[in-house]
């Protein structure tokens, strides 16, 4: 297919509909509009539901309500949206609902700004919600990105019936790159765990209320060994001249586009650096890393935040080599910042 | 043998959890009894609160979801949109719907969403032991209002059947109660044309119900069904508020 000059929310909102998406539930915040905008413009025309809903809380409940149909649905928003999301997000991975949550990220705490960050990655993989689950998190760094990965997460969370996110900062939200569209999914599993009325068949429930203490342990059981089977098969990172380098470089996003502009320039100087983006944020790609770090000498974490996926960078590694961190927060690092940084660590360290 | 009366085909055997006293049960049973006669078992979506009817999926016969507190409406939002020609219901309690609920109600309400809510209204949270409610009367003794409910500190109880009817997309909105036999009969008849108004296709509808909780008024059945009698319903009078016809 010919490419397309397309906006990153509406790339993304057009790989949901793609993927068979049917329902969009939201409610507007910068920097992710114009995911609502566009499913508003398409859905009356295609056949499907757009309910600007009257608070984030609302979005996600009615996500709840979609997704238990067994529909591909699907809710965006940013940040302090998707705090209050949580409640809702905690609930839906109880009840192993499959469905899509777009996080197009801006700096915080608080109401914090509209500038591009990374700085939800903490919300985005620990959970954000109570009670122990996980979420499936997706990092795209382009804009056709964006519209790959929204089709991949309607697929991931129906194989393992788990809400997906795509979190992208901002800028991939608002910027607009040339994008291949993709072709019409039409096959979709079987849903026997839907509720839509009992005809022939015992009635479904959705629940997550477990009073047993024995039957809430097993629950607790049943997503942790679905967990562990997501750990051990999806786990996705894109390696860049890690071969022979003495410093690996990690990072997400677009943040890891702007990291491989500086890597090319501090190769030509002589030092041996090498980039591992990354591309599940849940799960972490840590044998990618663990790996990396048998002949590494040190890692350097470049974030849109004060440092929070180190913390899963140090895991990976576990202490076997030095893990460096440079960062900034709603403003984003340059090529010429980030390469300073790597020439001062390789001067510094000697390699 | 001739049967008389039997379990509605709408209700499971499982055993409430109820107090004695309660009238969920009645009005789980009216509920059950109007899906059963619109023939609609099969076709049906409950969704239940958080308040004493949190396990009323194990007792309802149909498709059923538990919602978090408050979301009722926004789920049966989700699900009715996406399957227009089902009878999706929300049942709820006054916690639940007037409280933390309020926004997702009313919303629910001025989008004509094609929906209809049973509203169980007892002035008092029962689940978590009889706390004050949105909905609790002026001087009446709960634990978080132990000297009696005072306006200069909690405000008024709302009112929410004349609230919702306020809205253009409320098509039909009543209050009833289930205090006595031609009460029962009368809520049942109101159960059913909000169903009604949901399966023409109307728009929202509610109809709040008259509830006791002789376990946290710490009253016997009989003197709750009084208690409702002379102070709940000279405060929440009874009648159709809204009703709009094709």
């Amino acid at each position: 297919m010919e490419k397309v000059l397309m906006k990153g929310n509406e790339a993304l909102a057009e790989g949901a509909l793609t993927a068979g998406c049917i329902a969009f539930f939201g409610y507007p915040i910068t920097p992710s509009s114009e995911i609502a905008e566009y499913m508003a413009r398409k859905f009356p025309l295609l056949g499907g539901t757009f309910v600007q809903a009257e608070s984030e809380l609302a979005a996600i409940n009615m996500v709840y309500g979609g997704a238990s149909t067994g529909a591909r649905v699907m809710t965006a928003s940013s940040g302090p949206g998707i705090s209050l999301k949580s409640e809702g997000i905690s609930f839906i991975s109880e009840a192993e609902l499959p469905c899509l949550i777009v996080n197009i990220s801006r700096g915080g705490p608080g109401l914090g700004g509209i500038q591009p960050a990374q700085s939800d990655y903490w919300q985005a993989t620990r959970g954000g919600g109570h009670g122990d689950f996980h979420i499936m998190v997706l990092a795209p760094s382009s804009v056709q990105e964006m519209m790959d990965f929204a089709m991949d997460a309607f697929d991931l969370a129906d194989k393992y019936r788990i809400p997906v996110m795509i979190m992208a900062e901002g800028t991939l939200g608002q910027m607009m790159e040339p994008v291949i569209p993709r072709a019409k999914v039409t096959h979709f599993i079987d849903k026997p765990w839907a509720v839509n009325g009992c005809k022939g068949r015992a009635p479904n429930v959705v629940n997550t209320l477990h009073l047993s203490p024995e039957f809430l342990e097993h629950r607790n059981h049943v997503l942790g060994e679905k967990y562990s089977l997501i750990k051990a098969n999806e786990q996705k990172a894109a390696a860049f001249l890690t071969e022979d380098a003495d410093l690996v470089v990690v990072a997400f996003g677009l943040m890891s586009r702007i990291v491989k502009k500086a890597i090319m320039e501090v190769r030509k100087k002589g030092h041996k650096v090498g980039l591992i983006r990354p591309i599940t944020l849940w799960p972490f790609p840590e044998e990618e890393i663990r790996n990396a770090a048998q002949s590494a000498k040190m890692f350097l974490a470049v974030e849109i935040s004060m440092g929070q996926m180190i913390d899963d960078v140090r895991l990976a590694v576990n202490g076997k080599v030095p893990v460096e961190f440079y960062g900034r927060i709603g403003m984003i690092p340059s090529p010429e910042e980030i390469a300073g940084q790597i020439i001062m660590l390789a001067e510094r360290e000697g390699f | 043998m001739k049967i008389v009366a039997r379990r509605p085909q709408s209700l499971t055997s499982a055993k409430t959890h109820y107090c004695p006293g309660c009238t969920h049960g009645i009005i789980h049973r009216l509920v059950a009894e109007c899906i059963d006669e619109m023939n609609m078992r099969e076709n049906t979506i409950g969704i239940c609160p958080v308040g004493c009817s949190v396990l009323a999926y194990d007792y309802f016969n149909f498709d059923m979801l538990e919602a978090a507190h408050g979301r009722a409406p926004a789920i049966a939002t989700g699900i009715k949109r996406i399957l227009p020609d089902r009878c999706v219901l929300t049942y709820q309690g006054d916690g639940d719907l007037a409280s933390i609920g309020m926004a997702e109600i009313v919303h629910a309400s001025a989008r004509g969403e094609n929906i209809s809510v049973v509203f169980v209204n007892n002035t008092i949270y029962g689940m978590t032991g009889g706390q004050m409610a949105p909905t609790t009367l002026l001087g009446q003794v709960t634990t978080t209002s132990p000297y009696g409910r005072k306006k200069e500190e909690a405000g008024y109880p709302i009112r929410m059947a004349e609230l919702l009817a306020t809205n253009e997309g409320s098509a039909y909105i009543s209050r009833v109660a289930v205090n006595n036999p031609a009460n029962v009969i009368k809520a049942k008849k109101s159960i059913k044309k909000a169903l009604q108004t949901q399966m023409k296709g109307l728009g929202f509808s509610l109809v709040e119900v008259l509830s006791t909780c002789p376990t946290n008024w710490g009253l016997g059945p009989i003197d709750a069904f009084k208690w409702l009698e002379e102070n709940m319903i000279p405060y929440y009078p009874l009648g159709e508020f809204k009703i709009k016809e094709a």
